[in-house]
């Protein structure tokens, strides 16, 4: 494979490049010239594109280009322009009452998109991405509320949270540890949980459903209701239905009934401003349970 | 004209002719020689002007027709409305999703030329293409500012003066302009021609027309300057389908080799009893618009444009020979002529046959299709996070956006109720239910689709498993007369048993 091989093809009368394999001979025929104008376009089109464009590293800094051009700037002008364009409905969201917006077409699709987007930022990691929560954090798309379903009160609790430390208007309840408190006993316990099952129909033992009767009366009727339907002034879950926040099975109501779990949920007005709130309210209030 | 390689054919005929060159080795690229075609008049050539006029008048003046749809759609007659996702042909309105119109009007169109194709040859290639009438029209515009061929050969060949350098920038000028006004034309089926019109005059022009324009315009400077009949042999893929639906009884442009061999030089006593009648004045290759000879036969690049025809019949009326030594004819009428016998040609082939019986079923069911589509369409996305929601009393509630396409040009008020599921009710986000929530009134502007979000609740007892079949029954209560109604069928997701 040297240059000594090199000699003229009889057949196209082109000369060969010298390299042989096996007999065969490579010619060497000229590049495409529509190819060669192209390569050297592209190079001309790279010495234009350094001139005109930020190009060169010069140790802290950099050749700006002629042309000033700037990726920065222009997303921050782009936000500007977007911020421009979403400014006026966010006014108009901030200055509405929930109920008008939710009166209004146009806010209403303009919150429940942007509720989703602000649902996802910053409520999905706990109450999932379809609002379904999971144990512990509350289901938002079924029609049980603990503290209130109709838009104020969805608007309240967002806004101030749930046993938010930091906000005084946060909602605030505490169910007492009957059991580590040494408040029942542990047979009492377990008649207070028959009859709580009692409630949907699934109690196991009948005549400690009627003992817990009592025991439910003298103790968890003022903030459960004596029907077991709940308050929600004071979050407490409606146990007649199918609803359970840490779980329905025997087992589950006995640990809440010995010492009871309490979720947090942080007061969202020291972080996201009026008409987010807003949105997330009307969003959360169309997931389906809205009252 | 052209290389000999160029056609395996003319190669086998010709593989113990003088140039002795084996074929194999042969060159594989041979250099492009520019074909300048000769001025030629006859009735094919009259055809070909006629077909010009035809169809560039069509291209021209059809975004410029109105046809009146009310206030709520476009007058242009013909218009694909992009941004708004809407194609309008006179009557007919298409959504994007009924984009098989498009493809029908293509299928009935493919079938119509095959059946042309089968019946009279490459007419579509020769009189009608696009190719074929703009590099038609340029090398009309080539013959009036540099002459006709032999001036064009000797202006090629001609070092640069100012007289080329002016005929070719007043050219080229010319092909520009046309090509400007091609593009041009093209961007107005896209958008109200009138306003564009307006916009351009005005100089507000947007970057997305220039740049339509321009490639546009670009290509038919680059096709019908430059590129012109190697895009026919080289580019398009018809020449090589259009094969399988030629036969012996198809019309086709042929040379009647039995009268026209042996060729040679006319003579003066002009006896042609024992000669072939061909003079061998080549004046049907120099015609010819993509370079061939049509004495080899029938070939790959011919695009039937007839126009060898005309000047070998005007060569005949001069030496009183008669027309038709180059003949559009069928191989078998041909072939029967050259035994002085006739034939009758054969219209009905099983091949045109069978063309015109798919072109009719197509345009059938294309037709029935669109005279009794609806005006009234549903699409139904059921929420997939979550699958189903259970209730305070246990009953579980499914939730879609459920969107209404209304395709009528009034605005329309709908009912929508569910069947087969016991006890359902059925409410949307911001709207307001009837009776017991089991109906629901909803509305859709004219010409638009609309979205709810709707919500279905079902006692748990009415579901039969973890997916329930059931249909959602939308009714439009307002219009005169016939009340479109949709069924849809959809699944309620529940919980296992």
């Amino acid at each position: 494979m040297t240059d000594n091989n090199v000699h003229k093809d009889e057949i196209t009368g082109i000369d060969t490049t010298g390299h042989v394999w096996d007999g065969i001979r490579e010619l060497d025929n000229p590049l495409p010239r529509w190819w060669v104008y192209v390569f050297y376009a592209c190079i001309l089109y790279g010495v234009v594109y350094m001139v005109l464009y930020p190009s060169i590293p010069l140790g802290k800094t950099y050749y700006k280009g002629l042309q000033n051009y700037s990726e920065r700037v222009n997303l921050e002008n782009e936000l500007i322009v977007a911020k421009q364009a979403k400014g006026e409905i966010l006014t108009l969201i901030e200055k509405s009452s929930l109920s008008e917006i939710r009166g209004n077409d146009d806010l209403l699709n303009f919150s429940q998109a942007g509720g989703r987007t602000m649902f996802l930022e910053n409520c999905a990691p706990c109450h999932g991405t379809g609002a379904t929560g999971g144990p512990g954090y509350p289901n938002l798309a079924d029609d049980s509320w603990l503290w209130g379903g109709d838009l104020d009160a969805i608007y309240q609790t967002i806004a101030h949270g749930v046993r938010w430390g930091n906000d005084e208007d946060s909602r605030y309840s505490e169910m007492p540890n009957f059991g580590t408190d040494e408040m029942l006993e542990p047979a009492e316990i377990n008649q207070v949980a028959e009859f709580v099952l009692s409630l949907t129909n699934r109690a196991g033992d009948n005549d400690a459903a009627a003992a817990g009767k009592e025991i439910f009366m003298d103790n968890c009727e003022s903030c459960h209701l004596p029907d077991g339907s709940g308050d929600k002034e004071q979050g407490a879950p409606a146990l007649n239905d199918h609803i359970w926040l840490y779980g329905g099975k025997k087992d589950d109501i006995l640990s809440q009934l010995n010492k009871s779990k309490h979720g947090q949920m942080p007061a969202w007005s020291a972080r996201l401003d009026e008409a987010t709130i807003k949105m997330l309210t009307v969003y959360v209030h169309s997931l389906g349970g809205g009252e | 004209m052209k290389s000999d390689n160029k056609n395996p054919k003319n190669d086998k005929d010709k593989s113990t002719s003088a140039l002795g060159r084996n074929s194999e080795f042969a060159p594989l690229y041979a250099a492009r020689e520019r074909i300048h075609p000769k001025r030629v008049w006859g009735m094919y050539r009259k055809f070909k002007w006629l077909a010009m006029g035809l169809l560039l008048g069509m291209y021209y003046i059809a975004p410029w027709l109105r046809w009146d749809r009310g206030p709520s759609a476009p007058d242009q007659a013909f218009l694909i409305d992009m941004p708004a996702r809407r194609a309008y042909f006179l009557w007919i309105e298409i959504w994007p999703q009924e984009v098989y119109y498009f493809a029908g009007i293509l299928i009935i169109a493919a079938f119509g030329l095959f059946l042309a194709t089968a019946l009279l040859g490459r007419v579509w290639c020769g009189f009608t293409c696009p190719q074929t009438v703009w590099t038609d029209l340029f090398i009309w515009v080539e013959r009036i500012i540099e002459g006709d061929r032999s001036n064009r050969i000797r202006l090629d060949k001609a070092p640069w003066s100012v007289e080329k350098i002016r005929k070719r920038i007043v050219k080229h000028t010319i092909w520009l302009l046309i090509s400007l006004f091609t593009g041009g034309a093209w961007i107005m089926f896209f958008t109200d021609a009138p306003t564009l019109v307006k916009d351009i005059i005005n100089l507000n022009i947007s970057g997305n027309i220039i740049l339509f324009v321009g490639l546009f315009s670009g290509i038919t400077y680059l096709l019908a300057g430059f590129a012109r009949e190697q895009v026919c042999t080289y580019m398009c893929p018809w020449p090589r389908i259009q094969a399988s639906m030629l036969d012996e009884d198809s019309l086709i442009v042929t040379y009647e080799r039995w009268r026209g061999e042996p060729r040679a030089k006319p003579t003066r006593d002009a006896d042609y009893d024992n000669r072939g009648h061909c003079i061998d004045c080549n004046n049907c290759v120099v015609v010819c618009p993509t370079g061939i000879d049509i004495r080899d036969g029938n070939q790959l690049e011919c695009i039937g444009c007839g126009l060898c025809i005309d000047a070998c019949n005007n060569v005949m009326d001069k030496i009183n020979l008669p027309h038709g030594l180059i003949t559009y004819d069928s191989v078998n009428r041909s072939n029967a002529r050259a035994e002085n016998k006739v034939v009758k040609y054969r219209l009905f082939r099983m091949r045109t046959i069978l063309y015109s019986l798919l072109m009719l079923v197509s345009f059938v069911v294309m037709f029935y299709s669109l005279a009794t589509r609806n005006h009234l369409e549903v699409n139904v996305l059921a929420d997939r996070n979550p699958l189903f929601v259970t209730l305070k009393n246990g009953s579980i509630r499914n939730g879609y956006t459920f969107k209404i396409l209304n395709k009528s040009t009034q605005p329309r008020k709908y009912i929508l109720w569910v069947e087969n599921l016991d006890g359902a009710a059925i409410n949307a986000v911001g709207i307001d239910t009837l009776g017991n929530g089991e109906i629901l009134s909803l509305s859709a502007t004219a010409d638009a689709v609309m979205a709810y979000r709707i919500y279905v609740k079902s006692p748990r007892k009415s579901l039969t498993g973890e997916n329930t079949d059931y249909q959602f029954h939308l009714k439009e209560i307002d219009m005169v007369g016939e009340q479109e109604e949709v069924i849809y069928n959809a699944i309620f997701h529940g919980p296992k048993r």
